[in-house]
C-alpha cells in the first residue's frame, strides 16, 4: 500500500517535472541548433582549413589561422579602424545623450517637443539613415551647402581617408543618442531633488552639482550606456557597408565587414571563424574590463 | 537682481542649445520627407537655402518611379511577416521558457538560467557563417525560414519573461492549482492576462530589433521574393541612375511601418530602455 503510494507520488513528480522540461524545451532546442551549435561551430572551424566550395578538403591545421590573422596587416587596420570608431563614439555618443537629457530634463510641453525631436531619429532604421547621409555628405550635399554659407570650402566627408570614419561616428551619434537620452532622463528622475538643494546650500555651482550629484547619482546608468554602446559599437558594418564599401582605401573597413568579406566572399570559412572567434574574445574583454572599471572607482 | 539676470542667461543660453540641437536633429529627416515630394531638379536647386526644407512641389512622381523601379510595397510586406512572425513565435516560445524556468520544476532550473544569460554575450557576427551553412543545410536559403526560425528563441527575451513572472506570488498560483487548475491552464488563464506589460515590451523590442535587420538578410534573402525592405533599399540605392528624389522617397515609405509601430508602442519601448538602465 504505502509502496503504491509512494509510486503514484514519484510519477506525479516525476510528471510534474516533464510539464516544465515541455515549457522550457523549445526554447532550449531552438537556441542549441541556431546559437550554441553555430558557436561551437566557428570554434571548430577556426582550427580547420575549410573552405565552403571544398568542405571535402577540410583538414586541421592547428593554430594556423590565429598566427596568420594575427599577422595579418588587414586584421590590424579593421581592428584598428573598429577601435577608433569605438574609443570616439561610445564617449562622443554618451556625452551627448546625457547632455540633451540635462537640457529637457524638465516637465513642460516644449521640452516634451524637444524630447520627440531628439528621439526621432532612433525610428528609423541604420540603412535609412546611411542612405540618407550618404546625401548629405556628398560633395554638392546638404551639409557642404550649409556650410559654404560661412565660407567653408567643400568637405570631403566620406571621399577622404581622414575623415569618412569622423563622419560615420558622427552621423551614427545622431542616430542612437535619442534612445541613450531617454535612459539618462529615467536615470535623472532617480535622483532626489534634496541632494541638489543641499548641494546648493553648501554653495555649489551648476557645474559642481553635475560633477558631485548628477555623475554619482548615475553612475549605474552610466556604466549600462557605456557597455551597451561599446558592445554595439563593435559590431559596426552597415554605416560603411552603406556608406563607403569600407574606404577610401579601407580607412573605413571594420573587423566585421572582414568576417562578412572573408566568409561570404572568398567562402574561406576557418579564416573567417578565426576571425569572428577574435572578435568575440575582444568584446568579452573590453565589456568585462568597462564593468570592473565603472565598478570599482567611487565617485 | 543681479542673480535674477544671471539665472535669465543661463535660461536663454540651454533655450538656445536645445533648439540648436533640435534643429541638427530634426533637419535631416525634415529634408528627407520634404524632398521626397521634389522634383529632382528642384531638390538640388533649393538645397543652398532653407527652401531646402520648405515643401514646394508635393510632387508625388518619385513615389510611382521608386516603386516602379523597386517592389518597395511587396519588400514592406516581406519585412512585416517575417518580423510579425519572428515577434509571434518568440512570444510563445520565450514566455513558455520563462514560465517553466520561473515557476515550474524544470531540473537544473538555475544553471540553465545562467547559461542562457551567459549566452547574451555571444556577438551574432561571430556565428553568422556556421548559422548560414545550418540554414543551408535545411534547404532555407531563400525562404522566409531562413529569416524566421533562427531568431525566434532570444536570451534575452526569455529573461525578462522569467524575471517578470518570478513576481508572481506563488499563492496566487497555488490558487488556481487548488481549484484544479493544469499548469497550462494556470499559465493561459491566470498568468497571461496580467502580463501584458511584459509582452507588449518584448514585441517592441523585437520588432525594432529585426525591422533594420541588414546582415543576415542580404546573405540569405537576396532572391526577389523574399527579399526585405532594408535590402531592397540597398538595390534601390546602387543600382544606378541614382535619382536623389526617389530613392528618397523608398526611405520615407519604408520608414512609415515602423513609424506606426512605435507610436502604438513607445511607453513600452521607453520604458523597457528606462528600467533597462536603471537596473544596470
Amino acid at each position: 500500500m504505502i509502496h503504491k503510494i509512494q509510486h503514484r507520488f514519484h510519477i506525479a513528480k516525476y510528471q510534474k517535472s516533464l510539464l516544465g522540461i515541455m515549457f522550457v524545451l523549445p526554447a532550449i532546442c531552438l537556441l542549441f541548433t541556431f546559437l550554441i551549435l553555430p558557436a561551437i561551430m566557428a570554434g571548430k572551424y577556426s582550427f580547420y582549413n575549410y573552405s565552403i566550395l571544398k568542405p571535402e578538403n577540410m583538414n586541421f591545421i592547428g593554430l594556423t589561422n590565429y598566427t596568420d590573422v594575427l599577422q595579418s596587416k588587414a586584421f590590424w587596420k579593421t581592428m584598428t579602424n573598429t577601435f577608433y570608431f569605438v574609443v570616439v563614439v561610445v564617449p562622443f555618443q554618451s556625452s551627448l545623450a546625457l547632455l540633451m537629457a540635462i537640457l529637457i530634463n524638465k516637465k513642460s510641453r516644449i521640452t516634451n517637443v524637444f524630447r520627440i525631436g531628439f528621439f526621432s531619429p532612433v525610428i528609423t532604421s541604420i540603412v535609412v539613415i546611411s542612405i540618407l547621409w550618404t546625401f548629405m555628405y556628398a560633395k554638392e550635399g546638404l551639409i557642404n551647402n550649409f556650410l559654404s554659407i560661412f565660407g567653408i570650402p567643400n568637405q570631403p566627408f566620406l571621399t577622404s581617408e581622414k575623415q569618412a570614419m569622423n563622419s560615420i561616428i558622427f552621423m551614427s551619434a545622431w542616430q542612437a543618442s535619442g534612445y541613450f537620452m531617454m535612459i539618462f532622463l529615467a536615470g535623472l528622475k532617480e535622483i532626489p531633488e534634496t541632494l541638489y538643494e543641499a548641494a546648493a546650500i553648501d554653495g555649489a555651482n551648476k557645474f559642481k552639482q553635475f560633477i558631485h550629484v548628477t555623475v554619482p547619482g548615475l553612475r549605474n546608468v552610466i556604466k549600462f550606456v557605456v557597455v551597451v554602446t561599446t558592445i554595439h559599437a563593435f559590431k559596426l558594418f552597415q554605416q560603411p557597408f552603406i556608406m563607403t564599401g569600407g574606404g577610401p582605401n579601407g580607412s573605413t573597413q571594420t573587423v566585421v565587414q572582414m568576417i562578412y568579406k572573408e566568409g561570404f566572399q572568398y567562402r574561406n570559412a576557418g579564416y573567417s571563424s578565426t576571425i569572428a572567434i577574435l572578435f568575440f574574445i575582444v568584446i568579452a574583454a573590453v565589456s568585462t574590463l568597462i564593468q570592473k572599471l565603472i565598478k570599482d572607482r567611487s565617485y | 537682481m543681479k542673480k535674477l539676470n544671471k539665472r535669465h542667461i543661463i535660461d536663454i543660453g540651454s533655450l538656445i542649445l536645445r533648439t540648436l540641437f533640435f534643429l541638427v536633429f530634426i533637419a535631416p529627416l525634415l529634408w528627407l520627407v520634404v524632398s521626397s515630394f521634389k522634383q529632382e531638379m528642384n531638390i538640388f536647386k533649393d538645397m543652398g537655402s532653407l527652401s531646402a526644407f520648405i515643401p514646394k512641389d508635393l510632387f508625388l512622381g518619385n513615389y510611382t518611379k521608386a516603386f516602379q523601379r523597386a517592389d518597395l510595397i511587396k519588400y514592406v510586406m516581406n519585412s512585416m511577416f517575417y518580423v510579425f512572425l519572428i515577434t509571434l513565435f518568440g512570444m510563445i516560445v520565450n514566455s513558455l521558457c520563462g514560465y517553466g524556468l520561473a515557476k515550474l520544476k524544470v531540473p537544473y532550473s538555475k544553471q540553465i538560467l545562467k547559461f542562457i544569460i551567459a549566452l547574451i554575450i555571444i556577438p551574432f557576427e561571430t556565428i553568422i557563417l556556421p548559422l548560414f551553412l545550418i540554414v543551408n543545410n535545411f534547404g532555407w536559403v531563400n525562404s522566409f525560414q531562413a529569416l524566421i526560425v533562427p531568431f525566434i528563441a532570444n536570451c534575452f527575451n526569455i529573461y525578462l519573461f522569467k524575471q517578470f513572472f518570478s513576481g508572481i506570488p506563488d499563492e496566487f498560483l497555488e490558487a488556481a492549482r487548488v481549484d484544479g487548475a493544469s499548469d497550462l491552464r494556470t499559465f493561459l488563464q491566470i498568468v497571461l492576462p496580467q502580463s501584458t506589460t511584459v509582452f507588449a515590451t518584448v514585441f517592441i523590442l523585437t520588432f525594432v530589433a529585426h525591422w533594420g535587420d541588414f546582415m543576415w538578410p542580404l546573405i540569405v534573402a537576396s532572391d526577389d521574393s523574399v527579399r526585405t525592405i532594408q535590402v531592397g533599399l540597398q538595390f534601390l540605392f546602387t543600382n544606378p541612375p541614382q535619382l536623389y528624389g526617389v530613392i528618397l522617397a523608398g526611405l520615407t515609405f519604408s520608414t512609415i511601418p515602423l513609424a506606426i509601430i512605435f507610436l502604438m508602442f513607445q511607453k513600452y519601448y521607453v520604458q523597457s530602455a528606462a528600467s533597462s538602465g536603471l537596473k544596470g
